[in-house]
């Protein structure tokens, strides 16, 4: 009892305020309301700009009117069928790039000839901007589904190949010496030491691929569609609506949020070994 | 070969020791790490090798393992030239190794896996190691909940339980804490002397070496040659006491001062 005075923390000193540290942690109370607060204090802005008739509704509506915009858009059906169709072609793109740049990237990331042979390339076509293939994918094929399929792929393929290869490259070399020691065959060292290794910088990759893809459904819905979230906005351009072009940038904000967090959560129920320390 | 009954020392009857290496040089381009390294582990026999890093002690024990390629010489292990990785060489590496997905109990398992047998003795023979190097009721522990020291028991637990007829040890307690280290040393003598195989182990701690080891070798500074093989005349079980021993202090100037005289120029 007598040295709980020397271990008294430096909080309970009388009249001394705690220094704040550089990274300190705060709880999860504080952090939750931070966040949340500064939503209200944007949303507060937009609600005080619109309703008070400074800004005129032409130009920025107010969120009254964006919300009665959402009730006639789930009303009248063009919401849900414009959500469904935007969420098959971003499944479908992003799912074929994936499928294809999991292999590439790991052929990249372990072994040096296909390194050599692929990644100057696929580096070089990276940098090429996407949205200037967007006429030619029309000429290609056409403006359905396959056209944004197309569009999805090239902007995300070639950037899940260099983060897939990178995430195999980072594999400890160590890992693999062992995998040899212990009488592995190649195969057997990628897939029980390599791959499992890699794996949540991959699922990371493929987390940060999938928040682009919804850019670039968004850029191949703009330009020549007939359905689609991004349709709606070029629908709303043309007549006007611009509330109807608010409502639907918010619904992308909150689709990439959702799926971001989806894939976040999953990596990390799956990962968990990754989040445990002593 | 009967000679694996022979218990401790040269094996009786062998021609050849367990581990053969004669006229080894390796070269990393214009580099000579290795030159000219001629030497022999007996069957059963504990050796070390100490000297100053970059004398290629690390090499020679990733030659040996198969991880790395000779420039010219023979590495024999078994009477059979080494031609890359291989189960009869267990392997403790310096760094953690452990794969950090997999509990204590299955980074033992993951090197059973392959075994022809049923998943419960594997299960056991994990268990029966990890209770070897202490580390009963860590089973079901993450690499990263567990300290360094008992990550390496893990690893030594690892090497141990798929039975390689030796043992290849780099550095393995090298990023260890003193205290820490010296228990290691203790178990590592306790694990040894219980379960007695062929091992060579690489180190710059000179009392490491010569407390666990029936033989030290010590190497120069590069290019890295065999200077002198000393037997350490210490009764076994050692204990860690025996670093007070007279013979002990003994061997530990001659060992030390030949660590640090500089090369003969040739």
């Amino acid at each position: 009892m007598a040295n709980s005075v020397l271990v008294a923390s430096p909080q309970s000193l009388p009249g001394s305020r705690r220094r704040r540290r550089v990274g300190e942690k705060i709880s999860r109370r504080t952090y939750a309301i931070s966040s949340i607060g500064t939503f209200v204090v944007l949303f507060a802005l937009w609600a005080l700009v619109t309703l008070s008739g400074f800004v005129s509704p032409l130009f920025l509506p107010s969120p009254v009117a964006v919300a009665e915009r959402l009730v006639t858009q789930i009303q009248n059906g063009q919401l849900a069928s414009d959500a469904a169709t935007s969420v098959y072609r971003i499944g479908a793109g992003f799912l074929l790039a994936t499928v294809a740049a999991i292999p590439i990237g790991i052929g990249i990331g372990t072994s040096r000839r296909i390194e050599a042979a692929l990644e100057p390339l696929v580096d070089f076509v990276r940098y090429m901007p996407v949205v200037a293939f967007v006429p030619l994918t029309i000429l290609w094929v056409g403006i359905g589904d396959g056209q944004k399929f197309l569009i999805i792929f090239l902007g995300t393929f070639f950037q899940q190949v260099l983060l897939i290869a990178d995430a195999v490259r980072q594999v400890p070399r160590p890992l693999i010496d062992l995998g040899e020691t212990l009488g592995l065959s190649n195969a057997q060292i990628l897939r029980r030491i390599v791959l499992r290794s890699a794996a949540p910088r991959i699922w990371d990759a493929l987390r940060i691929t999938l928040g682009w893809a919804w850019t670039w459904l968004v850029v191949a819905e703009l330009v020549a569609a007939t359905s689609g979230l991004g349709y709606r906005i070029t629908l709303g351009q043309r007549y006007f609506q611009t509330d109807t072009i608010i409502l639907y940038v918010i619904i992308l904000g909150i689709f990439g949020l959702i799926t971001d967090q989806v894939m976040r959560f999953i990596g990390r129920r799956v990962f968990r070994y990754e989040r445990i320390s002593r | 070969m009967t000679s694996d009954l022979a218990g401790n020392g040269t094996a009786a009857g062998s021609t050849e020791a367990k581990v053969t290496i004669r006229g080894l040089t390796k070269s990393f381009g214009p580099v000579l790490a290795l030159t000219d390294i001629d030497l022999d582990l007996h069957e059963n026999e504990f050796v070390s090798v100490v000297g100053t890093s970059g004398c290629g002690k690390s090499t020679l024990l990733s030659i040996i393992a198969g991880l790395t390629e000779r420039t010219e010489g023979s590495v024999r292990v078994d009477g059979a030239e080494v031609t890359g990785p291989g189960r009869d060489r267990g392997v403790v590496f310096q760094g953690s190794t452990l794969l950090p997905w997999l509990s204590a109990l299955d980074n033992v398992k993951f090197a059973l896996q392959d075994e022809p047998i049923a998943a419960a003795e594997r299960t056991a023979i994990a268990r029966e190691h990890l209770s070897l190097v202490g580390l009963d009721g860590f089973e079901d522990s993450y690499p990263a909940q567990l300290s360094g020291g008992m990550q390496q028991r893990v690893a030594l637990a690892r090497s141990l339980s798929y039975r390689p007829g030796i043992l290849l040890m780099d550095e393995p307690f090298g990023a260890l804490d003193a205290l820490t280290r010296r228990e290691m040393q203790a178990l590592l003598i306790r694990v040894w002397e219980k379960h007695r195989l062929t091992v060579m182990m690489i180190t710059h701690d000179i009392e490491e070496a010569i407390i666990t080891s029936d033989r030290v070798i010590v190497m120069s500074r590069r290019p890295g040659t065999i200077r002198a093989e000393l037997p350490v005349p210490l009764e076994r079980p050692r204990r860690p006491e025996m670093n007070a021993d007279p013979v002990f202090r003994d061997l530990f100037s001659t060992v030390l001062g030949m660590v640090h005289e500089p090369a003969p120029i040739p």
